[in-house]
């Protein structure tokens, strides 16, 4: 490793005297403390993470957008379903400043609306993935009896088609769960299920692999020697060590979720069409594409800028979590 | 190897049968009605009939024999006649879509060369820019144009096809006319004129799935070159006084394209399942296509078929990574 031009500080005791260089250079950096020595790992975290331009920015701007489809509604009360024939097809105007659609509803409010909608989609369905990948990889790789067959179970997910499955359970499940909850909320169901359930698989194996790892080190020996209990040996010593791989699979499973709603709203088979998502939205303006293109960019644009976001978000996240190369 | 590739055939069997099996039942444990669209003046025993005509009387494990049957064993025969001119599949029961009422496989090998042509040039495209900007990005590594190569792949990560695909029609073909917004299939190309034609109605969609493809293997590339950049043996090339060139275009480009031909592989069938929104922006008339329109009218069979091909399709490939994996390191002989 003596190949300085592609990875100047590779070496750990050359890591962390970077980190406390680092500190000395910023005396005052807000938390950062250079008069105590021990500083948590967080710490470390947060550093590293703050020196990844994309990922602050994307951090950010996620946050911004967040905040811009649950807040704003509060301060642009527009109704999203109110129909005015008369101001219909308008260009963007200081009443209507994104326009209005060919119902002369407002398109601002609709984005709103309709942001709320996907991200929530994004953000529930990544739980679920989440939820389900962390159980299977932690049993995996905890006792070894079930690990076969789980993992054999991770293969043959990995081996469905997704999307063409996504696309029968939509055309399948709709009308039960529409009667049992209502059009949207079965909708939602429907959605936020289905994705959950096709996007396990990638964590699953991420976390078995760091759990088998983690299980021949010593800390968990020493808890198994003072007779810590397999309930506690995982949610004491085993979760909060794989914490990193699975903030890192939040991060892309949101993207992952928000890109794979619009795509089923954008087919016609995800929400229903007075209900606004951005998926939907963009499927909508294709109609108009020729007289009216910004119907489409708008949409189009606030997908890819809240998954570009919560991409670099993730890279930076791996990054700053990954101790091998924190502090370079 | 030959044991190993002979032993990964031999699993590939269960697992096909398994996904069947899943396609099958999600299909028929699912609540909807295939006569729901029959209007309600039809007397039920007519309807009965009609269920019966489709095949629908019988237990669902008979109907999931049959199916596999159908699949495994008529339809290639009907391909063995159709090569060779036999007759084995005379008079046999083959999988009849219910929206056409004509053989799925037919309309599938109808659609098939479409989806072969548009996003098989895409992939090698995608492949042949991304393999040069993953080198370059690795052996310049933070450089401005490494850099901009992570921006790229980033936005191509972001930005889904179904809106990078309008973003082209509205650049391209609203506002600067140069191609057609949507995909003619009866273009035949006899002469320059139509051969023109068509690489101006691929140009469009080629682009959007040449965009995901260059985002992910590039940096699979630069990854990998990175790994290989820092290892023992490049050293040494350089040590013994090798040029640069060689020493990257062909000790470390080797030693690195092992991991991304086996990415290339596993991305065959993905790129046929994310092209099925890139065939429907452009109206383009492949299998996904077919797919969607299939299952908007309701075509179980079509919908199964598609379905289970796309299947087949992962675990081909998942199967030839494995083996092409082996075949070129070395150290990696599953035996």
């Amino acid at each position: 490793m003596t190949e300085p031009r592609h990875d100047p500080v590779k070496d750990p005791i050359d890591t962390v005297a970077a980190i406390v260089a680092h500190d000395h250079t910023t005396p005052l950096g807000g938390d950062a403390q250079p008069d105590r020595p021990p500083r948590s790992q967080w710490l470390d975290v947060w550093d590293q993470f703050k020196s990844h331009k994309g990922a602050l920015c994307g951090g950010i701007i996620f946050i911004l957008i967040v905040a811009g489809v649950f807040l704003g509604p509060l301060f642009w009360s527009i109704d999203p379903t109110h129909i005015d024939i008369r101001a219909r097809n308008q260009g963007p105007s200081l009443t209507h400043p994104f326009g209005t659609d060919q119902l002369g509803r407002d398109i601002m409010a609709r984005m709103m609306a309709g942001g709320q909608t996907s991200v929530s989609v994004g953000i529930a369905a990544m739980a679920l993935a989440l939820f389900l990948g962390s159980f299977v990889g932690v049993v995996a790789g905890f006792f070894r009896r079930m690990d076969g067959l789980l993992m054999r179970m991770t293969d043959l997910f990995l081996a469905l088609p997704l999307l063409p499955l996504l696309l029968v359970m939509m055309l399948l499940f709709r009308e039960p769960l529409n009667a049992a909850f209502g059009p949207e909320q079965g909708i939602f169901i429907l959605i936020v299920c289905a994705i959950g359930i096709t996007s396990w698989m990638p964590t699953a194996r991420i976390v078995r692999g760091d759990v088998l790892a983690l299980k021949e080190r010593e800390f968990v020996l020493a808890a198994r020697s003072i007779g810590t209990t397999n309930s506690k040996m995982i949610t004491r010593h085993i979760l909060p060590n794989v914490l990193s791989p699975i903030m890192v699979s939040a991060t892309l499973g949101i993207a992952n979720a928000i890109i794979t709603e619009s795509a089923l709203s954008f087919l016609g088979l995800g929400f229903p069409p007075d209900f606004p998502t951005w998926g939907r939205l963009l499927f909508d303006g294709t109609d108009y594409l020729q007289q009216y293109p910004e119907r489409v960019i708008w949409p189009g644009v606030a997908i890819s800028l809240t998954v570009l976001s919560v991409n670099y978000l993730g890279d930076g996240l791996r990054d700053a979590l990954d101790p091998r190369i924190r502090g370079r | 190897m030959l044991t190993f590739t002979i032993r990964r055939l031999a699993l590939a069997v269960p697992t096909l049968v398994f996904i069947a099996l899943v396609i099958f039942l999600l299909l028929e444990l699912a609540p909807g009605d295939p006569m729901a669209q029959v209007p309600l003046t039809v007397p039920p025993e007519v309807k009965e009939k009609m269920r019966l005509a489709l095949g629908l009387g019988e237990p669902m494990h008979v109907r999931f024999w049959k199916w596999i049957v159908q699949f495994y064993w008529i339809e290639p025969q009907v391909l063995i006649d159709h090569i060779f001119g036999t007759q084995f599949a005379e008079g046999k029961l083959r999988m009849i879509s219910w929206q056409t009422r004509s053989p799925v496989m037919d309309i599938v090998a109808q659609r098939i060369p479409q989806t072969l042509w548009v996003v098989g040039t895409a992939y090698v495209v995608g492949i042949l820019i991304a393999i040069p900007i993953g080198i370059y990005s690795a052996y310049r590594q933070y450089s401005w144009f490494d850099q901009l190569g992570t921006f790229v792949s980033m936005v191509g990560f972001s930005v889904p096809p179904f809106f990078s695909g309008v973003l082209v029609i509205v650049i391209f073909s609203v506002n600067l006319g140069w191609f057609p917004s949507i995909y003619d299939t009866t273009l035949q190309v006899v002469d320059w004129d139509s051969f023109v034609r068509q690489l101006q109605q691929m140009i469009m969609p080629v682009m959007v799935l040449a965009l995901q493809i260059t985002a992910q293997i590039s940096r699979f590339m630069r990854s990998s070159m990175l790994d290989n950049l820092n290892q023992d043996y490049v050293r040494t090339a350089r040590a013994k006084g090798l040029g640069e060139y060689t020493v990257v275009m062909l000790h470390v480009l080797r030693n690195s394209m092992i991991p991304v031909v086996t990415v290339i592989a596993l991305g065959v069938p993905a790129i046929f399942g994310g092209a099925i929104i890139t065939e429907q922006v452009f109206k383009v008339n492949g299998i996904g296509h077919l797919l969607i329109g299939a299952i908007q009218a309701n075509d179980l069979p079509m919908v199964q078929t598609l379905a289970f091909i796309f299947a087949i399709l992962i675990v081909l490939f998942n199967l030839i990574a494995d083996v092409l994996y082996g075949i070129l390191d070395p150290r990696i002989r599953y035996d």
